[in-house]
């Protein structure tokens, strides 16, 4: 390590760099603090002061205002949940196997296929919208959440990301004597394999999911049924005329929509700045 | 890569394998990408309407998108606003990236920073265009009670119905859900550079900001190059944000490209043919920046392999020279 020059540079380099930074975590936490805190006051108090960091008691005064209401919080959360749980398992699952196809076997079409894979990486599903949406309305699939669900078999970041990692870490030796004795190529697959690649496909698997929950557009798109919205839609009401006096109510179903993500966050915190060092997904 | 032993040949695994990915990219993405296109040329609009032609003239939707004022507008505010969020975000997460890995300043909790201002980033985006609605609200919102109650501003301001205003929060919301991720991608690049650099910079008496511009920026030039693309073309699909906050205004001010796709598809008259005419046209401009990014991720790879190889001989050398090394 280099010598540690001490001295009046130093200092003021630590006060600049510390202000700095305490602002931007102020910056960073102080809009969810309001959030937080206002979800339990009801107007008058935020009329008469709109910041505040003391909580109040009408939490459950609000959380009524919802009754009735398009506005439904668990009804949203649970259709994010099928959206996002199964486009992840499919986006995870089969971009291994897509990778694994690119790592382990010596086929004809393999270099074609992965300069098509980097080619389509950066093309957003959302320019593709309109044909997509004729398509799904064609077949009669608009306002199912499964039309939402399968396009994330094909994943092409997903695929890049964990080729990248099998690459040096999947001995062929291990592939060779399961072969001699005698597994066929999925059960190596799905026996051997998968487990090995457990660590990578978990870090693809959370950036899989918080992009499928938050995605706005495609649900905004083909969804139609109040019954049907994700969460991000039913974020989307909270602009709605009935909610126009009734600013804690606003807070709390703001609140409500992320308290998923922020529990998720602080349990994985840790993992999820590990995933985006590695070049994560940048929207 | 791996070799295949003699004999069975598995090449054909590498074709099952790869059905499940092919089959999905054909029905879910070429081909709506390709219907998408054949719409930009028919008059196919109206919800629920199957009956289009083909136009006469196959160019009309394009001219008429490219002459429609709203689009015009839309692009200008698209690039107008990514250039606000972008120049402050790389600015900021450079500095950062300079603190919180330099060598002669330990800065203590860079663990929790790193967290704090990631966690913009994780939040869904379309939750916090109505969180900062709500926030700037009028007449009474925290942000003009925070204004008045410091004495920056005498009476409460109505941001949303401020042009430049609206615009400038929007790039900030941009700004600030983005700088932590750019910050972390930044570091990782930094603490990919060799140690040995710094450690000779250091021997030679560089001083942090030296070390940082002579040795940093130009080492971080793939990585630099990386965000700017992937930012623009994230940017250039804006549309959370623009449309959740103001939707699109006031008086279009901080409409986007996306935004007008939308409202060109799905809204109003349903105008299928206009709004595909308009994908398409970001659909190149998309299609030019990504293959740039394409070029340089190959170019690194190839550069990879390159390094290897050196290290190979190198160890190869020393291995001859027998097995001794004087660093």
């Amino acid at each position: 390590m280099a010598v540690v020059k001490k001295g009046a540079g130093s200092i003021t380099f630590k006060i600049v760099a510390y202000t700095v930074c305490i602002i931007l975590t102020v910056l960073s936490l102080l809009p969810f603090v309001i959030m937080i805190v206002n979800s339990t006051r009801n107007t008058p108090q935020i009329q008469q002061h709109a910041v505040s960091l003391i909580p109040s008691k009408y939490l459950p005064f609000n959380m009524k205002v919802f009754s009735g209401q398009d506005f439904d919080p668990i009804r949203g959360f649970l259709n994010s949940l099928i959206v996002s749980a199964g486009s992840t398992a499919l986006n995870v699952y089969f971009s291994t196997m897509t990778a694994f196809a690119l790592v382990a076997y010596d086929w004809k079409l393999r270099k074609p296929f992965f300069t098509l894979i980097m080619a389509v990486l950066m093309i957003p599903a959302q320019l593709t919208a309109i044909g997509f949406y004729k398509f799904i309305f064609s077949i009669g699939m608009t306002n199912k959440l499964i039309a939402l669900i399968l396009p994330s078999i094909a994943a092409p970041t997903t695929v890049f990301f964990m080729r990248q990692y099998m690459i040096p870490s999947l001995p062929m030796e291990i592939l060779q004597s399961a072969r001699i004795d005698g597994a066929g190529e999925f059960r190596i697959f799905n026996q051997i394999v998968l487990p090995m690649m457990t660590p990578a496909m978990a870090t693809q698997a959370i950036f899989a999911f918080v992009g499928s929950w938050n995605n706005l557009f495609m649900p905004q798109v083909l969804l139609s049924k109040p019954t049907k919205y994700t969460m991000p839609i039913m974020v989307s009401l909270l602009n709605g005329d009935i909610y126009k006096t009734e600013f804690g109510a606003i807070y709390l179903g703001l609140f409500l929509t992320v308290l998923p993500l922020l529990v998720v966050y602080f349990l994985l915190s840790k993992y999820i700045i590990e995933g985006v060092a590695l070049g994560g997904v940048k929207g | 890569m791996a070799k295949q032993p003699k004999g069975i040949s598995y090449a054909k695994y590498g074709y099952i394998f790869s059905i499940p990915f092919v089959a999905a990219f054909l029905i879910f993405s070429l081909y709506p990408t390709i219907y998408t296109a054949v719409l930009g040329f028919t008059d196919c609009k109206g919800l629920g309407n199957n009956d289009w032609h083909f136009l006469d003239q196959p160019f009309d939707n394009y001219r008429a998108v490219l002459k429609n004022k709203t689009f015009i507008t839309s692009l200008k505010n698209t690039v107008a606003i990514w250039i606000m969020n972008f120049i402050p975000q790389i600015s900021m997460a450079l500095l950062l990236t300079a603190w919180f890995t330099s060598h002669t300043n330990e800065i203590k909790g860079k663990g929790f920073f790193k967290v704090v201002f990631y966690m913009p980033n994780i939040i869904t985006a379309a939750t916090v265009a109505i969180l900062f609605q709500n926030l700037f609200s009028y007449p009474v919102g925290p942000v003009n009670d925070i204004l008045t109650s410091l004495g920056i501003k005498d009476a409460a301001y109505n941001f949303a119905v401020d042009k430049s205003a609206t615009r400038i929060t929007v790039a900030f919301i941009q700004f600030w859900t983005w700088y932590g991720n750019t910050m972390i991608v930044l570091i990782s690049g930094v603490l990919g550079i060799s140690p040995d650099i710094y450690e000779a910079a250091d021997i030679d008496g560089a001083n942090g900001i030296q070390t940082f511009f002579k040795i940093t920026i130009p080492n971080l030039k793939t990585v630099l190059l990386y965000t700017l693309v992937t930012s623009l073309v994230g940017g250039l699909n804006m549309y959370d944000i623009p449309k959740l906050f103001r939707n699109g205004g006031p008086d279009n001010a901080t409409i986007t490209s996306s935004v007008f796709i939308f409202n060109q598809a799905f809204m109003g008259s349903f105008l299928y043919n206009k709004a595909s005419a308009a994908s398409m046209i970001m659909f190149v401009i998309i299609a030019v920046f990504s293959a740039i990014l394409f070029r340089v991720m190959r170019d690194e790879d190839e550069h990879r392999i390159e390094v290897e190889k050196k290290r190979e001989k190198k160890a190869a050398k020393k291995a001859a020279a027998g097995g001794q090394s004087w660093q």
